[in-house]
């Protein structure tokens, strides 16, 4: 990743001013979005609905207490409980699947590492209507729980893919001479398997929390008040009311702050995660 | 990439003994840590399929209660001769292939502004890959109301005027709000590409008196072919079910302007109650998929091989 400028566009003087003050407009124009979404959150409502847009005022936290007072609370909770635990069962069922896919393989890996992608083309639409009616059925409409298993076979493939691609990584030599030690399979998982992946394991929990703290289609077909995830909550800002912009950017900012400070502190691991395995 | 790896199809495995016959049990062992997964994946993603087969046979609208009756393929008559689902259609296709070919296009820029030295770069990227992280409900709503707002909105703040954007420009609205949350994601992929690319070729082809652009078309471009496809793939993947952001801006309108596949099943589902009518449409949505995806699993068996080889 790592590496010194690229020799053959390595460009002195002018020519390199201009290119690096291009970067730094295209990286200021994809954050202004961004940018404007944390300013407006700290605006007076009149502020946030002014034309011309107004760049400079005294912040207040008026927005703020608003969605808080609205509650959003028990949506964020929703959303770390069905994240965090999906994202722990998509690690115990990817990882062994994965070690079966890799270091010991069974016969027609290839297949199933293919049938595992494949689900992931499936449109979700067309599972939506039996998936309803079945969580209908049960009683479990508006459960979380409901969101944890459907998030759990959402990012499985993805999961998957990833660890093995982490597996791959581990020397053979390194496993075998532990087998000639006598060592028993879980000593050589402990000891040699999890030390190696365990990068590769923060870098496959933190992909599948950003898929399923973002997830929306499920959440609202099949959640209501009580499961409600947090993009659920923003729900109600579609149809705009009155002046509502600093209300909504607060909601937005603090509903986005979780993902956007993992991927930050994450890039790296970001770009191996989001390309399942096949960039390193 | 490590030498050891096994990634790909011609790899040898792993210098294992293969099971003879007697050693089912053996083969058993070595299958069981697969099992949870696999039987997971099957139950949850494909048994739905078979009930969505099952319920696209029976004419049910869930308002009419006691209405539903087994009617054979007349579901799938109707889905295919009513205009709806080959609007819907076309609105996918057009959003989807929009929106990836401009932000493998904006994400080779950037990365190619990335792919060299200069004050702040880490910053940059940093603030570059930030709109693929915003929750995309919460991208869509911003755009929706800061940004596009006729009388409030960023555009008009800045550029003046009053267009209504979202209903002038229906399409274009949805497709550069996708566009924004893609880009970072090609880019990071791209980025990776180029900082790959093994700097003699590159210093041999300068030594050859080739100029900057000449290596660039004829060098680092098809080097980066497996990796703008792997982009290009992946995004297809993702943006093919787009639902947030049509649900958020558009609603599907004006009219029908962008009404895609999701959104229209969503619609007969849950805003019609013609269950059989949502599950036919389903069905059909399923095998276009399967006949798309067989290509592009085969594009991506032949990017693993590559990775591979090299």
């Amino acid at each position: 990743m790592t590496r010194t400028a690229n020799p053959a566009r390595r460009s002195a003087g002018l020519t390199g001013v201009i290119w690096t003050v291009l970067a730094w407009l295209a990286g200021l124009l994809f954050f202004l979005p961004v940018a404007w979404m944390v300013l407006t959150g700290f605006k007076r409502e009149v502020d946030a609905a002014s034309n011309p847009p107004s760049w400079f005022f005294t912040p207040v936290l008026d927005g703020y207490r608003q969605v808080f007072d609205r509650d959003i609370t028990p949506y964020l909770l929703n959303s770390v409980m069905a994240s965090v635990l999906s994202t722990l069962l998509v690690l115990l069922l990817a990882t062994p699947a994965a070690y079966a896919l890799s270091i010991r393989p069974v016969e027609r890996w290839r297949d199933v590492l293919f049938f595992f992608i494949s689900t992931k083309m499936l449109p979700v639409v067309a599972a939506l209507l039996p998936i309803y009616l079945l969580v209908q059925d049960l009683g479990m409409l508006d459960n979380v729980w409901t969101l944890i298993v459907l998030y759990t076979a959402m990012n499985l493939p993805l999961a998957v893919w990833m660890m093995r691609s982490f597996l791959l990584e581990v020397p053979a030599a390194l496993i075998e001479a532990a087998a000639m030690d006598g060592a028993n399979l879980l000593v050589t998982i402990r000891r040699i398997l999890l030390p190696i992946v365990a990068p590769g394991l923060a870098a496959t929990a933190l992909i599948c929390f950003i898929f399923s703290w973002n997830e929306f289609f499920f959440a609202v077909n099949l959640t209501a008040t009580r499961a409600g995830t947090s993009p659920i909550f923003l729900v109600g800002f579609i149809t705009s009311e009155g002046l509502f912009l600093a209300r909504l950017c607060a909601a937005a900012t603090i509903v986005s702050l979780p993902v956007v400070l993992a991927g930050w502190i994450a890039q790296k691991q970001l770009v191996r995660g989001l390309s399942m395995g096949a960039v390193k | 990439m490590t030498t050891t790896s096994t990634t790909g199809a011609d790899a040898p495995p792993r210098p294992t003994v293969r099971p003879t016959r007697p050693d089912r049990r053996h083969r058993w062992a070595r299958r069981a840590p697969l099992l949870p997964a696999l039987v997971f994946a099957i139950v949850v993603t494909q048994l739905p399929f078979l009930f969505t087969l099952y319920l696209s046979t029976q004419s049910w609208n869930a308002l009419r209660p006691g209405s539903r009756e087994f009617i054979g393929l007349a579901n799938y008559a109707t889905v295919l001769t009513d205009g709806r689902l080959r609007a819907a259609l076309f609105n996918t296709v057009v959003l989807t292939a929009t929106s990836v070919i401009a932000s493998v296009l904006l994400g080779l820029g950037l990365a190619i502004l990335l792919d060299r030295k200069f004050p702040g770069r880490g910053v940059v990227r940093t603030l570059l890959i930030t709109p693929f992280l915003v929750m995309p409900m919460a991208a869509a709503l911003l755009w929706k109301h800061a940004i596009y707002n006729p009388s409030y909105g960023l555009i008009n703040g800045i550029l003046g005027g009053s267009t209504d954007w979202v209903s002038q420009y229906p399409m274009v609205s949805v497709v550069a709000a996708l566009v924004w949350q893609w880009t970072p994601f090609m880019m990071l992929i791209i980025l990776a590409g180029l900082q790959s690319q093994s700097l003699e070729t590159l210093e041999a082809a300068r030594v050859d008196g080739a100029g900057p652009w000449q290596t660039f078309t004829r060098i680092t471009l098809p080097y980066l072919r497996p990796y703008l496809e792997l982009g290009a793939l992946l995004g297809s993947i993702y943006l093919v079910q787009t639902f947030d952001a049509v649900f958020t801006i558009t609603q599907g309108g004006p009219g029908r302007a962008t009404t895609n596949l999701p959104y229209e099943i969503y619609l007969t589902t849950f805003r019609k109650f013609e269950y059989g009518e949502a599950a036919a449409a389903g069905v059909v949505v399923v095998i276009g998929t399967i006949i798309v995806a067989t290509f592009a699993l085969r594009a991506i068996s032949s990017l693993f091989r590559m990775e591979d080889a090299r």
